[in-house]
């Protein structure tokens, strides 16, 4: 075999990993409860999938310039909040507050080019002033979610269960905008050889506040998605969410440096953590011990990654 | 001798495809460009050379829009611009090839177009700029077997070469009118290389005029109509088609500056024929022994990055394997990344290759001996004359020279009889220069072994021997007495003859 197919090869395996690590989630459960293998069983078995994959793209997009996001999860739950409470009581308030988040997070991803701070430090400090504000809304867990909200979120769409289109029809919004259009190539270039797109008289400031705007808006999405799905908030709803993010762009497939991302895979991975809560319930293990079999699933799978990438490298 | 200053051999400034006029550029404290008067003709091939250093890469970055001049001006077509920046060089229709390539290895070869070309967007702009890409690479390398949507990253060095150098030339709607090529072979074989000469050939023929930078003197003697030589951030000569010859050029590159011929010092010890030899290169060819006495200052020279600090690695991993029998200390050039620790204070940069030292059970102590750091560092601080703040204050606190200070007393406290230095007065004033070449003598005539990899063709001066390299491979062996920067530069730009 010539070394080019070698890699090609390897590539695809690569690109097959996330399909592959949810199949290998997806089969013992229908196994194991061949209930969940229908409409409602999928339907109930993703339930909390939207507002998961919605982060992940939020994370993705800053991933995307090799940055993380530590307080993605803090954002989504204050967006929930805002949706709970002004969205309610004054909509055109609410509406102006989720947009000046999104703005907000443009602005800090400029700043971060600007001065150039280390995103981890700057999204840090940031989390806690999102959980502070989120407090400031709703100091106990509370609010209602907008009927239209919680209607859209409880649609029921024939044959296919509702959490699979919206899945489907997110990752192919996301896949044309950053993987296929000429713009989603510019930022991701961005990522890849930064100093070669300011050479080219390409703003980084700008790349950067369109990801971080982006990564915003996804995570308002989120922040709506999961307030429509359980219908009231809390300052804390969605703090696992930064983590779960992370590992759901990982496991897609993303790397940490370099601008190499997924959006299809992402979108899997984070349907597959999404599963493996359920799995693992399924397997009668004991809540307590679920969230560190969740960090055994996550290294299992990529230390398959590392071995296709080894073996890539040898050829 | 040949062509004086640029300046003169300029024609009127209305033909111009680009005209620079009086342009400087400094970099802190470092005059990179002074001076330059230059006109690009339509259609004509102009080689650019000179020795590490002399500016060429910041000129051609000049010219494309990367760094604002500090000084002078450019003109397009006869017209000064007053803000020449990367998007005024695209609308001039000047496009470079980078040496340190330009691509993204996240992306497709096509969608590295579109870092290029703004114009790119819209339906079907992948297909537009596959097609564009292949169409290109098969204009100047004929059976390049790529199709477009590869992944960069999958790409060997050569082919990412050829997409870059191809890339350059592709129109989508704004004009190619000067293609800068800096150092486009180097990274090519000899079959690829051939067809990209031909094709800059046949470019400047068309009216695209081409800027060849190469240290392949044969190359640029093959394919340019003027070469411009340059040395120390100036133009140092304008050499017509007529005059071009590799001697001329290399006579045009050197710096006629005489180096004080130092008396070598004559009470060395008694050397005994190789006490250190080493095999370094690359694995796959024919690999070069290096070898060394006790008390001698062996010198890596030649072009910058031609695999010297490469081979200074692989001594230091050579030396401390368990078991080596040599003591070795290690003197970083590139001090902020990896030489000082910044959070440490002068005195803890100083001692810390001294506290690995195994003499007197040093490192069988479980705790520090104060008192023996206290003296030591009193002791090299006024005999290497560190200078600036107290030895508890930050290493930042320092300049860069006195930095640098701190960490050749780091490598010549520690009980090392092997230094190695990889080019460690990049960046240091002449004072400070000369305080380290006199340690470095004083400490060979003590017994120690240097090697030490120059970019600086006067430090040639103090070694008593210069192993010249090229491609990661030593080209040539020069000794004390033929250690002048003639050599050296015949030396280093000489085609592999061997």
């Amino acid at each position: 075999m010539t070394p080019a197919m070698g890699t090609m090869r390897n590539l695809r395996l690569r690109a097959l990993l996330p399909v592959f690590s949810l199949v290998v989630i997806l089969v013992p459960i229908f196994i194991l409860q061949p209930a969940t293998f229908s409409y409602f069983g999928l339907g109930l078995l993703l339930n909390l999938a939207v507002p998961i994959v919605f982060a992940t793209l939020a994370q993705l997009a800053v991933i995307t310039v090799n940055d993380l996001d530590l307080s993605i999860g803090s954002f989504v739950s204050l967006a929930a909040c805002i949706g709970a409470t002004l969205l309610v009581r004054a909509p055109w308030l609410g509406v102006a507050a989720l947009i000046a988040c999104v703005l907000l997070y443009a602005a800090i991803g400029a700043l971060i080019e600007y001065r150039s701070i280390p995103s981890i430090v700057v999204t840090l400090g940031l989390s806690f002033v999102w959980t502070g504000l989120a407090v400031l809304l709703l100091p106990s867990p509370g609010g209602t979610s907008p009927e239209w909200l919680s209607g859209l979120m409880t649609f029921q769409t024939p044959l296919v269960a509702a959490p699979i289109v919206w899945s489907v029809v997110i990752a192919l919004v996301g896949h044309v905008l950053l993987m296929r259009s000429s713009a989603g190539v510019r930022v991701r270039a961005a990522g890849g050889n930064p100093r070669a797109m300011s050479r080219f008289g390409w703003s980084m400031v700008k790349s950067r506040a369109i990801l971080y705007g982006v990564a915003g808006v996804f995570g308002v999405l989120s922040g709506l998605s999961l307030l429509g799905l359980t219908t009231s908030a809390d300052s804390n709803l969605a703090l696992r969410y930064t983590l779960l993010s992370i590992a759901a762009v990982i496991l897609g497939g993303g790397e940490f440096i370099g601008g190499r991302v997924s959006v299809w895979g992402a979108v899997l991975g984070s349907i597959t953590l999404t599963v493996a809560a359920s799995f693992l319930a399924f397997l009668n293990i004991s809540p307590d011990w679920q969230v560190g079999m969740q960090g055994a699933i996550l290294i299992a799978v990529l230390s398959l990654r590392v071995l296709l990438q080894r073996s890539g490298a040898r050829k | 001798m040949m062509a004086s200053i640029a300046g003169s051999s300029v024609s009127t400034p209305g033909d111009a495809l680009i005209g620079l006029a009086d342009i400087g550029k400094t970099f802190g404290q470092v005059k990179a460009l002074s001076g330059i008067n230059f006109a690009f003709e339509r259609g004509e091939c102009v080689g650019v050379a000179g020795h590490n250093g002399a500016g060429k890469s910041t000129l051609m970055a000049i010219l494309a829009g990367v760094y604002a001049p500090d000084h002078g001006m450019l003109s397009v077509d006869g017209h000064p611009v007053k803000h020449y920046d990367a998007n005024a060089a695209r609308e001039a229709g000047v496009r470079c090839v980078f040496q340190e390539l330009s691509l993204c290895a996240n992306l497709s070869i096509a969608e590295n177009m579109c870092i290029l070309h703004p114009e790119l967007k819209g339906r079907a702009w992948r297909r537009k700029a596959t097609a564009l890409m292949v169409e290109q690479l098969d204009a100047i390398f004929p059976g390049h077997n790529l199709k477009g949507h590869e992944l960069v990253a999958d790409l060997t060095l050569t082919q990412r070469q050829m997409v870059e150098i191809a890339r350059g030339f592709t129109v989508v709607t704004s004009p190619v009118k000067l293609v800068i090529l800096d150092e486009p072979t180097s990274s090519l074989d000899a079959h690829t290389a051939e067809q990209l000469l031909v094709f800059i050939r046949a470019a400047a023929g068309r009216g695209t005029t081409c800027i060849l930078i190469s240290h392949m003197l044969g190359e640029i003697e093959r394919v340019a109509d003027r070469v411009l030589v340059m040395r120390d951030g100036m133009a140092a000569a304008v050499l017509p088609r007529e005059a071009l010859e590799q001697d001329a050029i290399v006579r045009a590159m050197g710096q006629h500056v005489e180096v004080e011929s130092k008396s070598k010092t004559t009470g060395r010890l008694q050397r005994n024929a190789g006490d250190f030899t080493w095999h370094v290169g690359p694995p796959t060819s024919k690999r070069s022994t290096i070898s060394a006495t006790r008390g001698e200052i062996v010198c890596f020279a030649g072009l910058a990055g031609q695999g010297q600090t490469e081979a200074l690695l692989a001594i230091y991993r050579g030396s401390t394997r368990r078991g080596a029998k040599e003591r070795v200390a290690f003197v970083a050039g590139d001090r902020a990344d990896d030489g000082v620790f910044p959070l440490w204070s002068i005195s803890e940069n100083l001692v810390i290759r001294w506290l690995y030292g195994s003499p007197n059970g040093r490192r069988r102590r479980l705790l520090v001996d104060a008192a023996g750091v206290r003296g030591l560092v009193q002791d090299w601080r006024t005999k290497i004359g560190i200078r600036g703040a107290a030895t508890s204050a930050g290493i930042l606190s320092l300049s860069g020279g006195n930095q640098q200070k701190v960490l050749f007393a780091r490598a010549l406290a520690s009980d090392a009889d092997l230094i190695l230095m990889d080019d460690p007065t990049r960046g240091v004033d002449i004072g400070t220069k000369r305080d380290i070449y006199e340690l470095v003598r004083s400490e060979a005539s003590n017994g120690r072994t240097f090697i030490w990899y120059t970019t600086e063709n006067d430090e040639l001066a103090y070694c008593d021997r210069a192993y010249v390299f090229r491609s990661g491979r030593v080209t040539r062996v020069l000794y004390a007495d033929e250690c002048n920067e003639e050599a050296l530069l015949a030396a280093s730009f000489e085609e592999q003859a061997a």
